[in-house]
Order: structure tokens, then C-alpha cells, then sequence
């Protein structure tokens, strides 16, 4: 066996025929494990690297699993036959994946060499030279820009956004991979309008980025919070309306010409 | 490159087909007597003649008499019911049971029918004349004792073709279209012609063959029928469009189908009275158009280039036929109903595939049939779609598109499995590749077959339980004895014993479905029906008695993925890792593990516990046995019994199950298939044709899992099996991907008469073009790996939960239950749960 089969790292979860992270039928890997602390995290349990326990429909859950990259690969191969006829394959998320940047890796070069393709969701906040380490390995960068301005940045994710700002341009530069823009839309943090066109404007002034996806915050990781012994802070927050979501894409594509589009 | 090049551009839907849907859904169907008052008139006639002569004249007597309708704005004419969607009765068939049920037809959850005094006061009349004239009476007495023990314990149930017609044939229609019946009534007259009267067969054939030209004429002369009505609606209709429509309808019914098929609007016709025909002759259903893309065709086609016709009438040409196929129906009695809930007829029409050279033959009347679905929004026909490698994608597309609007249409079929599959059966290629699917999921050659495709239910739960009991059901020994089951030292022992009770049982289903086979050859013989069938004219038989080319036995096996991952329970917690005790595991069994009784096992109980105390000479009265129902209530709850249950159950959960994709599950649950599968091989029936096995419940899933004990799954007594080759209801937990590799992993190659699975989506997972790419990527997928057969569900859970709360908002909400759809709303109450309880694909 190759070496970097060997290799190891902790992840949370894997979902099989996810068809909204990247191109056709994609197998997700979560890692454990990250930098930020988005208040609408809908996995609030991939946050802490350490194992944890979550009460999940009354029963306690072990959350965290110590594995290889040859035993997720054994997983990911099962489903070779919906990515050859979809075009889909691997996308690694988390958490940030780049928080376990030699597994990461190695789990996309492992993908990358049987001829899988490859995705990773992520927020670039690493420095550049793991990314750099990445790249080679990666078909499609599916990355987070939250928002442009530094202080709400960090008071709603805990970090400041230069360091992520930056990485997008210089992977933009790379060439290396296919980048694509990702929004989450949150309610009282970045919904506003001139918000999104902002992100928009700097998703268009990269490099080769052609297409940014808006997506609409959404509800369904609430229960994890109760879960974890934790409070949910956005208990009183409302999805934005199909309406309100449409609106937002057209200022979107009016003030970038990118390729706009609803969810993922 | 296919053979055709095709126009898919959708055409919209008229007004006047939702006006027809209206029209036809307005009421609750209506069960009428016309047919069997006449069918008995004309037996009573021919009593002192051979039986497929009077079979002949009481379908040329029934024609000749059955009340008439054209109904509003129709374009294709020939109703079999004054009321819309209403059902003639067959008694020759069997009619015990409707008599029994003529008060609560009505009020039935599974299928209601209305019924009138008048018809209820008919039949009873005409049932006089049947006691002792039936096929369900004859096959009785052909039965083996023991195969109707087994019957009478639910070992398997032969119901179908017991009480009723067979159907479940594709015939010859391109023939009819061709040369109409005329040309058939000269084919019959020329092979009558070339007998001598000194053959050995001629007894039989010249019989056979004059009931051949006596049926075709019947059929002439009843679309002669609709001519003069038509005619005569025309003279008084102040409508001048419709008085045209209703001249042009006289036209073809003059012409059709007692001539070949001049255009497309013809041959539609002429489509339609043998399709409508055919179900007047007998009560069988899955009567199934089959390639209706293919045969019709070359009509279209003419049409088109000759500039006779445009794609708009032709769309609004085949959406009438659509809507016609749902006016059809049958009652069935209240059990069945239940195994076959939906008012379906199992008419299946499939679109797309390859000829008979291997060349894919998609066209633009391919596309036009999911159009036709699309626009009438209705269960019939039940529509399929024949997928493979060289199958245009925009084909796909387009029927992903359908099955996206949750009505359940189309099953999809895998003809790189199927196509190898029935050559295996002694089909030749150029054969094989022409096959279309009859009723659920049973692939057959059109027009040469008598598939006997619906033969049996037989559930694979029952045998197993005979092992736990040493062949013991309700205190009677039905079935050989395999031994003590806790003395059991291994588990190739213990799975030896189940293939023993497996085989003894497979050997009386055989023997119920052979018995049955003779009565129908014997008293039901169908003369219109086998004129066009291969090989009937030239050998002078019908089907029935052996007339087409192939001839095949199908009765279905049930419940796999419970008795995979039961016997692998047993395997890993008894015999493996020692966790449990098989004197433990009987326990649970027999007590549903704790959970409490049913009523129906707490009485059987009793009784045998009574029974043996008068054995013993003890006085059991009243008293004596309201104790002993109370004491053996009492006995399967004990905290004990429910602590031992609930801590066998935890064990049990922990055990991998089928339908997760795990190498080593998927491998056994193959192997348990095969205990089905493989020893039916061997058998025969008596028009010279074998036995193969399906692998699909219809929907007989929930009324057979509720004759079921508790299973060592953790299956509760009394519920649901599960359903087709799917995984058990909730048991799969990885998604789509994982549960369609497990369910490929089984041989679909023997289950040659079909295997059925069933995915359920949320409308999410088809949305947009992204959405319908992914899920034609995942039938390709499932398809490489040779799996036959997908359908699916795609509704919300909370639509479904909606619709039991508010069924008058959901009349024409249709789901896929099994191999057909149906409307939800008619679904009995514990079908609905199971729908919505199948695990939710697409996150």
C-alpha cells in the first residue's frame, strides 16, 4: 500500500449521495475539526477536534472517528459506479478540512490518482502553503466567502477574513483548480443586499471565478445544538423567503455578471 | 444511433382530456350484471357442446347484448360499463365470494364499489346456475390435500388465478392492425381448411378453430355496434364539431377492427377494441399493451409524411387511449383488494429499447407516451421505460421528468439483465430483445407467451417459522418435520432445515398452481385471445391448453430481505458469537418478543390448549376458557418475556443488515434468495413450459406480513414484510447509493419472471436539470451493476401524512405501491403507513 494510505485523521461523518457539494453523485467526508465558530453552523459537532458525545433522538452518539485515508477510500470506492455515469466523486468538508491539512491530502490524492474526481468545501483559512499542498489533488475548490467586511466577520465567526480574502486571490491565481464562490445567507449577518453584492463584486474580481452559489441559511442543525448541551443563539431567526433568495441573486448577477445560483 | 430520428418537442394537453378525466373519476365505480346474465343465458344454451364452443358463443352472445356507451367528447369509443370505471363480474371464474361481500363492497377501505339492488338481485339469480361450474371448484378438486393445507395457513396464497381469469399476456395487436379480424377469420379458415378430418388432432382443432372465426366475428360485429350509435348520436347532436367526430367514429368502427388499420386515428381504434376485447372474454388482468411505441408507429409515421395528420392530434389521439385504459376495471374480493389495492389493472405499456437486431428504436411516439402520462395524471397504463446502453439520454431526461411529478410512473427496466436473462430461458436473441414487461415487472415475449406470470404469493417468512415449530402451525403438523430446532448444533443445520421446509412447501405451491392451470384449460379455454397468440391457430389450441410458443409459471417469492438478515441474525447471535440461545431466540419468537399478542394468535392458542384438556378428559366450558385466554395473554408478558424480548432486540439491531452495502450481507442475502429461486427451476406445468421465479409482493406485502409471526429480524409479528427486493422498511440507513448496490448485489438473472425495488425521493432530490442528470445517473448506475427493475416515490412525507388526514384534497393523488400505481387515497390505512414509513431517500 502507498504511504499516504496510511495516513490518518479524525472525521465525523460520511454521506453518500450528496448531489448538491460539487459536480453529479459525490460521496462527502467531514472532517473534525475547526477554525470558526459560525453562530448558524449546522454541524455544530464538527467544530472541536476532540471526540465528543452528542445525545442524537434520546441516545448518546460518539462523535469523532480515527481512521486512514485507505479505510475512507474503501468507502468512497462503493460508489465509483454513480461517479463515473454523474461526474461526481469526493468532496471533503467539515469542519475545515484544512485544520488536518496531511490527511486532507492525501485523501483527495488518493481519490485524484484512482480517477475520482475531486472536491473540497472550505474556507481557505490556512496558510497558504497548505493550500498550495492541496491543490494539485483538487478538481473543484468550493469556497467559503462570508462576507467583506472584517469586523462582522469576526464578530459573527470569531476570526477576522484577510487571511481567507487573500488565499481566495492567490488560489484564484494558481489556476490550479476550478474555484467556486459559496455564500452561506445568513439572516442579520449578510442577507443585506449591498452585502451580497459585495462578495459578489470580489468573487468576480478573481481570476477565472465564474460562478458563486448563494445559499440560503437553513434550520436543520438546531436539534444538534440541544445535542451538545449547547445554546442555539439562533433560535429566533428565519429562513430568507424563495422570494427574498431570488432578489438577492439577480443584484448578485447584475453587480458581478458571474453565474449565479440558489443552493448548492 | 438508434434506428429513428425523433421529434421529443412536449405538445401541450387539450381541454377535453381533463374534461374525460373529470368525467371518469367523478363517481364511485359501479359494479354491473350485464355480462353475467348473459354469459349465463348462453351456457345454459350450449350445455351439450365442446367447452370452447360454448366459451365462443357466450362471448359472441355477451357482445351481441351488453349495453352500449359513447361516452361525452370521446374520440376512441368501446366502453365495457354504462357507469364510468365500472367492472362486469366473471362468474365462471368463482362468484362465492362477491355474493358474500354485496353488503360491504361498498364501504371496503381497499377498492369500493357501488353496487344496485338490481345487480345484486341479478347475480344472485345467475349464481345458481354456477355452484359446481367454476374453475376455482375444479381447481380444488385437482388440489392436493396438503397443497390446500398450506393455502389454508398461509404458506402461500394461489388467489389470483384461483378465483379469476389469468390475463397477463401481450398479444399479437400489430397483427390485428394489420389485417383486422377478417384476415385472422381467413388465416383460421385456411388451417381449417388444410385438416383432414381423419387427423388425430382434428377433433380438438377444428373446434378450436371454428370458436377462433365464431369470437373474431363477435368482435366485428360488436364495433359494428358502435358504428350504428354513433351514427345515430350524430343525427340528433346540434353540435356541429362533435357531430363530425361522432361521423368519423361511425368511419373507423366500420372499418375497425374488422379490417387492417388504414391511418393512426384506425389503428388507435382498433388498439382500443382489442385491448377493451380482450377484458370482456375473461377477468384476467395485466393484459398489457406492451410496445405500443413500436407497433403503432409505422401509422404515425405514414400519417405524418402523407400530412394526414398532425402530432398534436396524435398526442390527443393516444392521451384518449390513456384516459380509456383507467375506464376498464375489476372487483376483486376484499382480500385481494388489499394484495392488489389501487382499482389497477396492471396494464403495461412500455417505451423505448431496441429491435429485434439490437438497434435502438426510440421515436417520436416513445416520448409521446410520457407525454400521454404526463397529461392524464392516472395510474393506467402502467407505463414503463426499457433503459440501456445505447438509450437516448434526453429519453431518460424526459422520463425523469415524469417520475418527478410524483405520480409514481415510470418503473424503469434494465434490458443488459433482462435481454440475457430470458435467452437463459430459451428465448432466441432476436425474441428476447423484443420483450416488453406484463402487469408489475414480468418480461415476456409479445404474442408468443403464456407467461402465467402472477401465479402465487409465496412468502418465504412462512417456512422458516415452520422450522422454529418442526413443521407445526396452529397445533397441526402441515409440514415435514425438520427437527428440534433448539438441538440444532450448526448453522449450515439449522439453514439446511429452512431449504428443507423451503422445497416441501415450493413443491405444493406447484402443485396448487398446476391444479389450477388444468381447471383453466379445462372450463375457461379463451378462443379470442389465443387467435393471437403464437402458436394457437396452427397447432388448433388455446393457451390454455398449450397453444403458445413459450409457456412459463411465475410465482412470486416474498420477503428476502427479511429472511437475509434473519437467518444472518441467527448465524452471527446464536451459532457465531454465542449471545443467545436458540431456545431464547423461540421464546421471543413465539411471545412476538414481548410485545404482546395478537388476538388472532391468543384464540388459536386457546383453542389448542382446550382441545388438549379434552383430549385429557378435563370439562372445558365457558369459564375454563376465558381463563385460559387470560393465562395465555399473560403468559407472553411477563416482565420477564418483555425484558428478554427488548434485550433479544437491542442484539439484533447491532447485527449489519441487507441493504447497507456491506460485502458480506449482500453475499448471504444472494444465497437465501436462491433458496427460491433455484429449486423452482426444476419444476414443469402442464402446457409444457417451467417454472421461474419473481421476486416482487405487488402489494401483497402487508396483508401477508400480517398472517406472519415475529421473525428473527426483529420483524414484530403481524406487520409488514418487506417489500419486492427492497431492504427492509427503514432497515437501510446509507442512502440510495448504498441500498441500490446491496439490492444488485442479489442475482436478478434467475428471478426471470421479475424483482421489483422500490426508492422513495423527496421532490428535492429531482429538482432542477442538475436534479433529474443525478437521479438518470443513478438508475444507469444500478443498471450497470445489473440490477432489473427501479421505481419510484417521489412525494413528501408530510404530503402522504396530509393526505390520510384530508383525503378528499388528494382523490387523484397517485403513488407507486409496488409494481403499479395507485391512488393513495384508496390505499387501506396500514398500506398508507408502510409508504410513508419506507425510508426517505435524498437528503
Amino acid at each position: 500500500m502507498m504511504d499516504y494510505m496510511k495516513t490518518r485523521g479524525r472525521i465525523f461523518d460520511i454521506q453518500r449521495f450528496s448531489i448538491h457539494d460539487g459536480t453529479g453523485i459525490r460521496t462527502i467526508v467531514f472532517l473534525k475539526g475547526c477554525v470558526l465558530r459560525c453562530r448558524w453552523c449546522c454541524n455544530p459537532e464538527s467544530q472541536e477536534y476532540a471526540i465528543q458525545t452528542m445525545m442524537v433522538q434520546g441516545k448518546p452518539k460518539i462523535i469523532g472517528e480515527d481512521t486512514t485515508v485507505g479505510k475512507v477510500m474503501e468507502v468512497v470506492e462503493k460508489d465509483r459506479p454513480y461517479y463515473r455515469r454523474s461526474g461526481g466523486g469526493l468532496t471533503l468538508s467539515g469542519g475545515e478540512s484544512l485544520c488536518q491539512p496531511e490527511f486532507a491530502r492525501d485523501l483527495l490524492r488518493a481519490a485524484k490518482e484512482r480517477g475520482i474526481n475531486t472536491a473540497m468545501e472550505s474556507m481557505g483559512c490556512a496558510p497558504y502553503e497548505v493550500i498550495e499542498s492541496i491543490l494539485p489533488h483538487l478538481d473543484q475548490y468550493l469556497m467559503d466567502i462570508k462576507h467583506t467586511n472584517p469586523g462582522k466577520h469576526k464578530e459573527f465567526t470569531g476570526r477576522s477574513n484577510e487571511l481567507m480574502l487573500e488565499n481566495a486571490k492567490k488560489i484564484a491565481d494558481s489556476g490550479m483548480t476550478d474555484l467556486v464562490i459559496r455564500v452561506p445567507v445568513i439572516p442579520g449577518f449578510n442577507d443585506r443586499k449591498d452585502e451580497i453584492t459585495s462578495i459578489a463584486r470580489y468573487a468576480a474580481g478573481l481570476r477565472g471565478v465564474k460562478r458563486m452559489h448563494l445559499l440560503p441559511y437553513h434550520r436543520l442543525g438546531q436539534d444538534k445544538y440541544d445535542g451538545l448541551g449547547r445554546e442555539y443563539l439562533m433560535k429566533d431567526i428565519l429562513p430568507p423567503s424563495n422570494d427574498y433568495m431570488r432578489m438577492l441573486k439577480k443584484a448578485a448577477i447584475e453587480a458581478s455578471g458571474l453565474d449565479c445560483q440558489i443552493g448548492g | 444511433m438508434g434506428l429513428y430520428t425523433y421529434n421529443s418537442e412536449s405538445i401541450p394537453k387539450t381541454d377535453r382530456i381533463g374534461r374525460l378525466v373529470d368525467h371518469l373519476f367523478a363517481k364511485m365505480p359501479e359494479i354491473e350484471s350485464a355480462r353475467a346474465v348473459l354469459i349465463t343465458e348462453s351456457y345454459k344454451a350450449t350445455e351439450s357442446e365442446p367447452m370452447i364452443i360454448r366459451r365462443a358463443k357466450a362471448f359472441e352472445h355477451i357482445l351481441k347484448y351488453i349495453p352500449i356507451i359513447i361516452r361525452d367528447e370521446e374520440l376512441i369509443v368501446g366502453s365495457t360499463t354504462i357507469a364510468p370505471r365500472g367492472c362486469q363480474t366473471y362468474p365462471e371464474f368463482s362468484y362465492e365470494w362477491l355474493e358474500s361481500e354485496f353488503e360491504t363492497v361498498e364501504t371496503r377501505s381497499a377498492d369500493p364499489f357501488y353496487i344496485s339492488e338490481k345487480a345484486k338481485q341479478d347475480l344472485r339469480e345467475v349464481h345458481k346456475y354456477w355452484k359446481g361450474k367454476t374453475t376455482s371448484e375444479l381447481a380444488t378438486s385437482y388440489m392436493a390435500p396438503e397443497a390446500i393445507r398450506a393455502i389454508d395457513h398461509n404458506i402461500f396464497t394461489p388467489g389470483n388465478y384461483f378465483y379469476n381469469g389469468v390475463g397477463h399476456v401481450t398479444v399479437q395487436y400489430e397483427k390485428v392492425l394489420a389485417v383486422g379480424y377478417e384476415g385472422i377469420i381467413e388465416e383460421a379458415e385456411a388451417e381449417l381448411a388444410k385438416c383432414n378430418v381423419g387427423d388425430g388432432d382434428y377433433v380438438k382443432k377444428s373446434h378450436f378453430l371454428e370458436a377462433v372465426i365464431i369470437s373474431c366475428k363477435a368482435a366485428v360485429a360488436y364495433a359494428r355496434r358502435y358504428a350504428e350509435l354513433a351514427e345515430e348520436e350524430a343525427g340528433t347532436c346540434g353540435n356541429t364539431q362533435r357531430k363530425a367526430e361522432l361521423l368519423r367514429i361511425a368511419e373507423n368502427c366500420r372499418r375497425v377492427p374488422a379490417k387492417g388499420a388504414s391511418g393512426f386515428y384506425e389503428a388507435c381504434q382498433s388498439f382500443w377494441f382489442v385491448q377493451q376485447l380482450l377484458q370482456i372474454e375473461s377477468s384476467g388482468h395485466s393484459i398489457s399493451p406492451g410496445r405500443f411505441d413500436q407497433y403503432m408507429y409505422p401509422y404515425y409515421k405514414k400519417d405524418l409524411d402523407e400530412g394526414r395528420l398532425t402530432r398534436e392530434f396524435a398526442q390527443e389521439l393516444m392521451d384518449c387511449i390513456w384516459v380509456k385504459l383507467n375506464d376498464l376495471n375489476k372487483c376483486r374480493d376484499a382480500a385481494s383488494a388489499e394484495g392488489f389495492a389501487g382499482y389497477s389493472l396492471f396494464q403495461n405499456l412500455i417505451a423505448g429499447g431496441q429491435n429485434k437486431e439490437g438497434i435502438d428504436v426510440t421515436n417520436d411516439l416513445s416520448f409521446m407516451c410520457i407525454q400521454a402520462s404526463m397529461h392524464v395524471m392516472l395510474p393506467q397504463p402502467s407505463f414503463s421505460i426499457r433503459v440501456w446502453n445505447g438509450s437516448p439520454h434526453e429519453f431518460l431526461i424526459k422520463a425523469a421528468e415524469l417520475t418527478r411529478t410524483g405520480i409514481g410512473l415510470p418503473a424503469y427496466y434494465n434490458d443488459e439483465v433482462i435481454i440475457p436473462s430470458l435467452v437463459s430461458r430459451g428465448l432466441t436473441l432476436a425474441e428476447a430483445r423484443e420483450y416488453n414487461i406484463i402487469g408489475c415487472v414480468e418480461p415476456q415475449k409479445a404474442g408468443k407467451t403464456e407467461g402465467w406470470h402472477d401465479a402465487a404469493f409465496f412468502n418465504m417468512c412462512r417456512p422458516l417459522e415452520l422450522v422454529f415449530s418442526n413443521g407445526v402451525d396452529r397445533g397441526e403438523q402441515i409440514s415435514i418435520k425438520t427437527g428440534n430446532v433448539e438441538e440444532m448444533k450448526t448453522f449450515e443445520e439449522f439453514y439446511d432445515a429452512y431449504k428443507k421446509q423451503m422445497n416441501y412447501n415450493i413443491s405444493l405451491l406447484v402443485n396448487a398452481d398446476n391444479a389450477i392451470d388444468v381447471a383453466h384449460a379445462e372450463r375457461c379455454p379463451l378462443p379470442f385471445l389465443s387467435c393471437i397468440v403464437e402458436d394457437c391457430i396452427r397447432r388448433g389450441k388455446s393457451v390454455q391448453e398449450g397453444g403458445a410458443v413459450y409457456n412459463f409459471t411465475g410465482p412470486q417469492g416474498f420477503g428476502v430481505a427479511n429472511m437475509a438478515d434473519s437467518l444472518y441474525a441467527v448465524k452471527k447471535l446464536v451459532y457465531e458469537e454465542r449471545k443467545v440461545s436458540m431456545a431464547e431466540y423461540k421464546e421471543a419468537l413465539l411471545t412476538n418478543y414481548g410485545k404482546g399478542l395478537d388476538p388472532a394468535t391468543i384464540s388459536d392458542l386457546t383453542v389448542q390448549i382446550a382441545e388438549q384438556l379434552k383430549a385429557a378428559g378435563k370439562p372445558v366450558g365457558e369459564a375454563e376458557i376465558a381463563a385460559i385466554l387470560k393465562a395465555v395473554k399473560a403468559a407472553a408478558e411477563t416482565p420477564e418475556i418483555q425484558a428478554n424480548g427488548e434485550k433479544l432486540l437491542e442484539l439484533i439491531e447491532e447485527v449489519p443488515k441487507f441493504g447497507n452495502d456491506i460485502a458480506e450481507v449482500d453475499a448471504f442475502a444472494r444465497d437465501v434468495a436462491y433458496t427460491y429461486t433455484r429449486p423452482l427451476e426444476s419444476f414443469k406445468n402442464p402446457r409444457g413450459g417451467m417454472y421461474q421465479a419473481g421476486l416482487y409482493p405487488v402489494s401483497a406485502n402487508v396483508p401477508l406480513g400480517a398472517q406472519t409471526g415475529a421473525t428473527p429480524d426483529g420483524r414484530l409479528a403481524r406487520t409488514p414484510v418487506a417489500d419486492g427486493v427492497s431492504p427492509s422498511a427503514g432497515k437501510d440507513v446509507h442512502g440510495p447509493t448504498a441500498a441500490a448496490n446491496s439490492v444488485s448485489k442479489l442475482d436478478h438473472y434467475i428471478a426471470s419472471n421479475g424483482t421489483l425495488f422500490n426508492q422513495k425521493f423527496h421532490p428535492s432530490a429531482l429538482s432542477g436539470r442538475k436534479g433529474l442528470e443525478n437521479f438518470v445517473a443513478l438508475i444507469r448506475s444500478y443498471f450497470d451493476q445489473k440490477g432489473s427493475h427501479m421505481q419510484f416515490n417521489v412525494v413528501s412525507r408530510e404530503t402522504l401524512l396530509d393526505a390520510q388526514k384530508h383525503p378528499e384534497q388528494y382523490k387523484h393523488l397517485v403513488v407507486r405501491v409496488a409494481g403499479y400505481s395507485a391512488l393513495f387515497t384508496t390505499l387501506s390505512r396500514s398500506l398508507q403507513d408502510d409508504i410513508i414509513n419506507r425510508t426517505e431517500q435524498g437528503f
